[in-house]
């Protein structure tokens, strides 16, 4: 890591700061093989960190589920997916849509996708999955007609809107897009609507996770007497308090469904 | 363009699948109001105070939009372009409209003679339009809300749907939420994803929710592995589950397992004797405690009903959740021969029922199940503390609670057992979004109705005793940062860079 010129890519050994909103950040030596567990879900360095550029919001695994459900994916789905990025949502695709379907996903990034190349391989699932490397706004999915959902990742998906309907079945399919901002949402909803989408709906989900304890107030001095029996209105309770008091934004993810017209 | 991994693209599982059948478990949708309905042949449907036969679906594709004519019959409406921003003549804020409800020209009977003569929705909407003497003077963004305001009450457009967990789950959660102890949707596609439902898996589940939560993770896994499913009473409801429209090949790997004989089943005194005597002629699914499961038949009489049940005048409701699977051509109990028939009918049926419930059994007995769901009105600690024996080590549980306090209890009496790690107590909340150019904000905020999650993995006993540290932390989440945080370094640039 240097301080001396800007690195684009998060490589292992760097200090990457992990921004969970609302000014709560964490810094985290990056380790392959690491985890980090965050109020959003399981952050693992090797997938989720290491090759991305630096600046980038991950999906979690929140996001990821009801990306999983809203898209209606299922043993046998055939779905298109850009981009790679880190591939955890392509390998939360592939462990869904497993034994009879497939996922193509495109990268842009000549070293990203060749590195999702090898992971694919290495974690035995090369036979689902076909990697692509080229711009996704420009050439599109490198299919025709066949998905059943398009999933979207890109900073700007509108100009992928077309290439997503042509990828979709000729009689339709699901459609997301993850944007963080509210402006790319805009421009996304208009290009769906203009290109025949219907059923656009966007939504953000924000997890919260518990700590289990089992707290003790103090009862108060009134004056009463010294020795009395602790009132059991004041015993221990267990509660259920916020791991974090604020919960952070990960990004807004825009459905839309493609019927024929 | 480089491509790699195998061919791509498997065989299509059920080629021309996207045509709606006769028979076929549909969904029928108008703007977000559902209603899920089985396609039979001149049988009436009520849906958004309108009657119409569902004949004339059969043949198109899920997804075309259709519009009620008089007599009851749809009529497949093409996707209507948006009207060009032609320039209307809009006005620039409201100072001068006066809501006197003297705008609108048009009488209600005018509006009812139009409708009597049959002239199409999108018609009277542009009636009304012409009629109002303040349309003018409204800005565009007014326009544009009193327009779609008029096609919602005009315009009878339906949209014939698959279903699917994304639709069968937000309609549950938006008509009856009773029925599924609130369980909203995403906190239904947290479970599935926290649980690894997945192809292949032999899951075991108990719940109260109609059979959604059974039918969402049929949905999952494809057909592919099995999944056992317990319940409280007569027998599982599943109407939910018909909603689906699985085929019938799901069936082979799906099996229940009464509730009350779990017990035995742990402690090694089961039988198959405990298992003849069950009552199968009861008009009603019963709970063991006395309280009502709800009728299949009586949601016939109510229109408002949000799921129609197939045409079964028979008192063994049982049955007919048994056989949702059947063709179109099979019509039901009320045709089949002489009482005779009948009875041997029930017998062979009870005897097959009794077979399956000993395989379900030796299923359990096996305990290595891939993972447990639990989603149910009962208190969540005895449930989890009892099957989660019949999990292997190493694998997911998630339990829903519409409470989060009995979840507190039952993590606390989770850790005490001990052979459980990761044990996570989490919620998500949901907020939607009117995206719309210059309107764009939040809608709605979803939060604290949708239930609770309890997920952890079981890891095998044995190990437990060695490694003590898994059960010391009694209250906290685990962190799993292998190394201290560096706060003093920052990646940021240097001025003299």
């Amino acid at each position: 890591m240097s301080f001396v010129a800007y690195e684009e890519l998060i490589k292992e050994g760097d200090t990457a700061i992990l921004s969970l909103g609302h000014g709560a950040m964490v810094a985290v030596r990056v380790q392959r093989g690491a985890q980090t567990q965050t109020r959003h879900g399981v952050l693992r360095h090797s997938v989720d960190l290491i090759g991305r550029p630096f600046g980038s919001k991950i999906l979690y695994s929140t996001d990821i589920a009801l990306v999983t459900m809203m898209l209606e994916l299922r043993p046998g789905s055939v779905v298109c997916e850009s981009g790679t990025g880190s591939g955890s949502v392509s390998h939360a695709i592939i462990r869904t849509i497993a034994p009879t379907g497939h996922l193509h996903t495109v990268e842009f990034h000549q070293q990203r996708a060749e590195k999702a190349r090898e992971e694919f391989q290495e974690h035995r699932v090369g036979r689902w999955v076909t990697v692509r490397t080229q711009d996704v706004c420009r050439s599109g999915f490198g299919v025709s007609h066949v998905a059943d959902a398009v999933f979207l990742d890109i900073p700007s998906p509108w100009e992928a809107v077309g290439h997503a309907w042509d990828a979709l079945k000729v009689e339709g399919g699901r459609f997301c897009s993850f944007s963080p901002c509210i402006e790319q949402v805009q421009r996304t909803c208009q290009a769906l609507a203009a290109c025949g989408f219907s059923e656009l709906s966007t939504l953000e989900v924000l997890p919260q996770v518990y700590n289990v304890r089992t707290v003790s107030l103090p009862p108060p001095d009134l004056g009463a007497g010294t020795d009395g029996p602790a009132s059991p209105d004041t015993g221990p309770f267990r509660s259920g308090t916020p791991m974090k008091e604020a919960v952070g934004h990960t990004g807004y993810l825009t459905f839309a469904t493609k019927t024929p017209g | 363009m480089e491509g790699s991994g195998e061919q791509p693209g498997p065989q299509p599982q059920h080629p021309g699948n996207h045509r709606i059948r006769d028979g076929d478990f549909v969904v029928l949708k108008r703007e977000d109001v559902f209603k899920a309905v089985q396609v039979q042949r001149r049988k009436k449907v009520t849906f958004e105070k309108q009657w119409f036969y569902l004949d004339n679906v059969i043949g198109h594709g899920y997804g075309t939009t259709f519009e009620v004519t008089s007599g009851g019959s749809l009529q497949p409406k093409k996707k209507r372009e948006e009207p060009t921003a032609e320039t209307k003549e809009a006005g620039t804020d409201n100072r001068n409209i006066v809501d006197d409800g003297k705008s609108q020209k048009l009488t209600q009977d005018d509006i009812k003679a139009l409708k009597d003569k049959g002239i199409k929705g999108e018609e009277i909407v542009q009636q009304l339009i012409e009629n109002s003497t303040t349309f003018r003077d409204k800005t565009e963004f007014a326009q544009d809300k009193y327009i779609k305001k008029k096609k919602k009450k005009y315009e009878a457009i339906i949209t014939v749907v698959k279903p699917s967990t994304r639709i069968l789950s937000i309609m549950y959660y938006a008509r009856e939420p009773g029925k599924i102890n609130h369980m909203r949707y995403d906190t239904l596609a947290q479970m599935l994803t926290l649980g690894n439902i997945r192809a292949g898996n032999k899951m075991i589940v108990m719940e109260t929710c109609a059979g959604l939560v059974l039918g969402a993770m049929m949905e999952r896994m494809g057909g592919f592995g099995s999944i056992i499913q317990l319940y409280p009473g007569g027998g599982p409801v599943r109407a939910a589950t018909a909603c689906f429209g699985f085929p019938k090949s799901f069936l082979n790997g799906l099996y229940e397992f009464p509730l009350n004989k779990v017990d035995s089943l742990l402690h090694g005194t089961f039988s198959a004797e405990m298992l003849s005597s069950e009552p199968k002629d009861s008009a009603l699914v019963e709970e063991s405690n006395g309280t009502l499961e709800e009728k299949q038949a009586s949601e016939q009489e109510n229109e408002d009903s949000m799921a129609e049940a197939p045409e079964s005048n028979h008192p063994e409701d049982q049955e007919t959740m048994e056989t949702i699977f059947q063709d179109p051509e099979h019509k039901g109990p009320k045709e089949r021969g002489s009482k005779k028939d009948y009875i041997q009918e029930k017998q062979r049926r009870q005897e097959e029922q009794r077979k399956r419930h000993l395989e379900a059994a030796a299923l359990l007995s096996e305990r290595n199940a891939d993972g447990l769901i639990v989603a149910s009105r009962f208190h969540p600690t005895p449930l989890l503390l009892s099957l989660l024996d019949f999990v292997a080590p190493s694998r997911p549980f998630v339990v829903y609670c519409q409470y989060k306090e009995p979840l507190l209890e039952c993590y606390t009496k989770l850790r005490e057992r001990g052979g459980i790690i990761n044990l996570r107590l989490s919620e998500t909340w949901l907020r939607n979004y009117q995206v719309l150019p210059d309107r764009s904000h939040p809608k709605l905020l979803m939060s604290g109705g949708g239930g609770y999650l309890l997920s952890g993995f079981t890891v095998a006993m044995d190990n437990l005793k060695a490694d003590t540290r898994l059960k010391s932390n009694a209250s906290t989440l685990e962190s799993q940062e292998t190394e201290e945080p560096a706060a003093k370094k920052r990646k940021c640039p240097e001025s003299d860079s």
